[in-house]
């Protein structure tokens, strides 16, 4: 009887115990929610407000089709996106096989010295140097003594530069993540170094390395000081020479030479202007950006989730 | 039953083996390795059997600091293994293996059975599909996949997969082929598959075959050598070995008195 009632006692005791613990369970889970609600709804207000503010503009097909103007009403947005696309094709040129060659070498061939540890400590470094001395480091490089002027290849090298470093830090996580056991397999039946990366190890961490690429466009795509440190004009209304051309050899490249405005720059010039016919335009194109970045990342996540679909270790 | 006229396919002379750290996990090891017959290597954890078996292909100097000394002699053309000159590449060529977990590679049953023909430069596809078939059907599960050779190897079940990874190490014809604890990640029944065809493999090149299971080796292995600490204590003819040990360190783990 006795014994029976102090287990019974005991049990209450233990069961208040783990309610009061538990309790931590559930105020740290609502703290969490709360903060990560104050984010999103941060970021859905401000998504919300540019599409209320911008609605006339962004319900108007003339908008995407039209250059800019002096006047609020006929201005458009078609030589930004001409241009954010072009300098976005320059960026993945330059920062990609770059960006992937720099980690693979880092990771598969570099000897651990003092050099590599050297180099790991700046690249990661690099990741978090301000935009804006890209920008200058462009200006010097690539404007005055490389002499390319204010061009689509300044921008889009300056971009490159800039997302360098998320390519490399991409790559490196991607290719650590494969398992030592299949790089074992692939050495075993008598496969060089460069066999087991170009025939294993890429393949297999191209879903992390496609996801690496693709934030660090987004983040390119959105980027503004870097440009107008290069001296991107804010006022274009001719489209670059198109690429492609009708007659052989059917491509073209003057269009790298070319001047050029991209979306950020675009928004920011229509923002800086005082009337407020304007700031409808900016808050248009505002939306376009945040949208443009939202449908990169969801291509990245979606691309993820397939190949690593595909690829599991066990 | 050592019979006199059994011959060697290599042999270990004075191995030692220092890893990177400066720890030295072999301690002067000889040990024969006879042909068209199997070697099983035992041994409590640790004491350096994996070690050793890895030596055969050179897979240590997939990481930097490690240290060889001593001969692994391959006959009969006396090619020293570990020598400065030879290429580790030329061993994996000759020496194959398989381990411990089933590691196919993500791609289709088909694409790993020929990598190791790809990798030798094979382009023909009629020679590689006839050599993927005989791989496959040398280890056994060519009647289980060949109707899907191109679905992904990943879609297999444990102990098939390792009898993938068997037939990738089979295709390229190895003259020796290793074994690193091949069932210890498999079930019962995939354990005595894998051991059969063992012992079926024996018919056509040498196997060394790492294993922590005493029964394991009793069973399928021709010779027996015991390793404690980096060092051989014993080996002989897994008869022997098992019935009459010479030694008493060597009764004491078989008899599961340690171990």
């Amino acid at each position: 009887m006795n014994t029976e009632a102090s287990t019974l006692k005991d049990l209450d005791a233990v069961r208040s115990m783990i309610k009061r613990h538990k309790l931590n369970d559930y105020i740290f889970g609502a703290v969490g929610l709360s903060f990560i609600m104050l984010i999103l709804l941060t970021l859905l207000v401000l998504f919300i407000d540019l599409i209320i503010d911008g609605y006339p503009k962004l319900m108007s097909w003339d908008f995407f089709t039209s250059f800019p103007s002096r006047r609020a009403a006929s201005a458009g947005l078609l030589s930004a996106l001409v241009g954010s696309a072009l300098v976005m094709i320059i960026t993945f040129v330059s920062a990609v096989p770059m960006g992937v060659a720099a980690a693979i070498y880092l990771e598969e061939y570099a000897k651990k010295n003092w050099l590599s540890e050297v180099i790991e400590v700046n690249v990661t470094n690099l990741a978090a140097v301000p935009s804006i001395i890209y920008g200058l480091l462009a200006l010097g490089l690539f404007v005055y003594i490389l002499d390319f002027g204010t061009s689509i290849l300044t921008a889009g090298l300056t971009l490159g530069l800039l997302i360098l470093p998320v390519v490399i830090v991409a790559t490196r996580e991607a290719i650590r993540g494969i398992p030592v056991a299949i790089r074992e397999a692939a050495y075993a039946v008598g496969a060089t170094k460069w066999q087991v990366v170009s025939q294993h190890v890429v393949r297999y961490a191209t879903g992390g390395i496609l996801t690496g690429v693709i934030i660090g466009m987004a983040r390119a795509i959105g980027e503004t000081a870097p440009v107008i440190t290069i001296g991107a004009l804010t006022f274009i209304a001719f489209l670059p020479p198109s690429p492609v051309t009708t007659s052989a050899p059917f491509l073209n490249f003057d269009w790298l030479w070319s001047g050029f405005t991209v979306l950020p720059i675009q928004m920011f010039s229509w923002l800086s202007r005082p009337g407020a016919d304007f700031h409808v335009n900016a808050a248009a194109a505002g939306a376009v950006i945040i949208v443009v970045t939202l449908l990169m990342n969801g291509i990245a996540i979606r691309m993820r989730y397939n190949i690593r679909k595909k690829i599991k270790w066990q | 039953m050592v019979t006199v006229t059994t011959p060697l396919k290599a042999e270990s002379r004075d191995l030692n083996f220092i890893y990177n750290g400066g720890h030295r996990a072999l301690k002067g090891i000889n040990m024969p390795l006879y042909e068209k017959k199997i070697t099983a290597l035992i041994g409590p954890s640790g004491c350096g059997k994996s070690t050793f078996l890895r030596c055969f292909n050179r897979m240590h100097d997939l990481y930097p600091g490690n240290k060889y000394e001593g001969q692994i002699v391959m006959h009969p053309d006396n090619t020293n293994v570990l020598g400065a000159g030879v290429d580790p590449i030329e061993v994996r060529m000759r020496i194959s293996m398989v381990f411990q977990k089933p590691n196919p590679f993500p791609k289709s049953i088909y694409e790993n059975v020929a990598y190791g023909l790809r990798v030798r430069g094979e382009r023909n596809k009629r020679i590689i599909d006839d050599k993927v078939e005989e791989a496959l059907k040398g280890a056994a599960i060519w009647d289980e996949v060949k109707d899907r050779l191109h679905d992904l190897a990943f879609n297999l079940s444990g102990g098939q997969q390792q009898r993938l990874c068997i037939a990738r190490a089979l295709a390229t014809d190895p003259e020796i082929m290793l074994f690193d604890e091949p069932t210890s990640a498999l079930d019962p029944i995939a354990t005595a598959n894998i051991e059969e065809l063992m012992t079926e493999l024996r018919d056509r090149l040498t196997i060394l075959v790492v294993t922590h299971n005493m029964q394991q080796a009793a069973r399928i292995s021709d010779y027996t050598a015991y390793m404690y600490l980096g060092e051989m204590m014993e080996y002989g003819d897994t008869d022997r070995i098992f019935t009459n040990p010479t030694r008493k360190e060597t009764e004491d783990y078989i008899t599961g008195k340690f171990g």
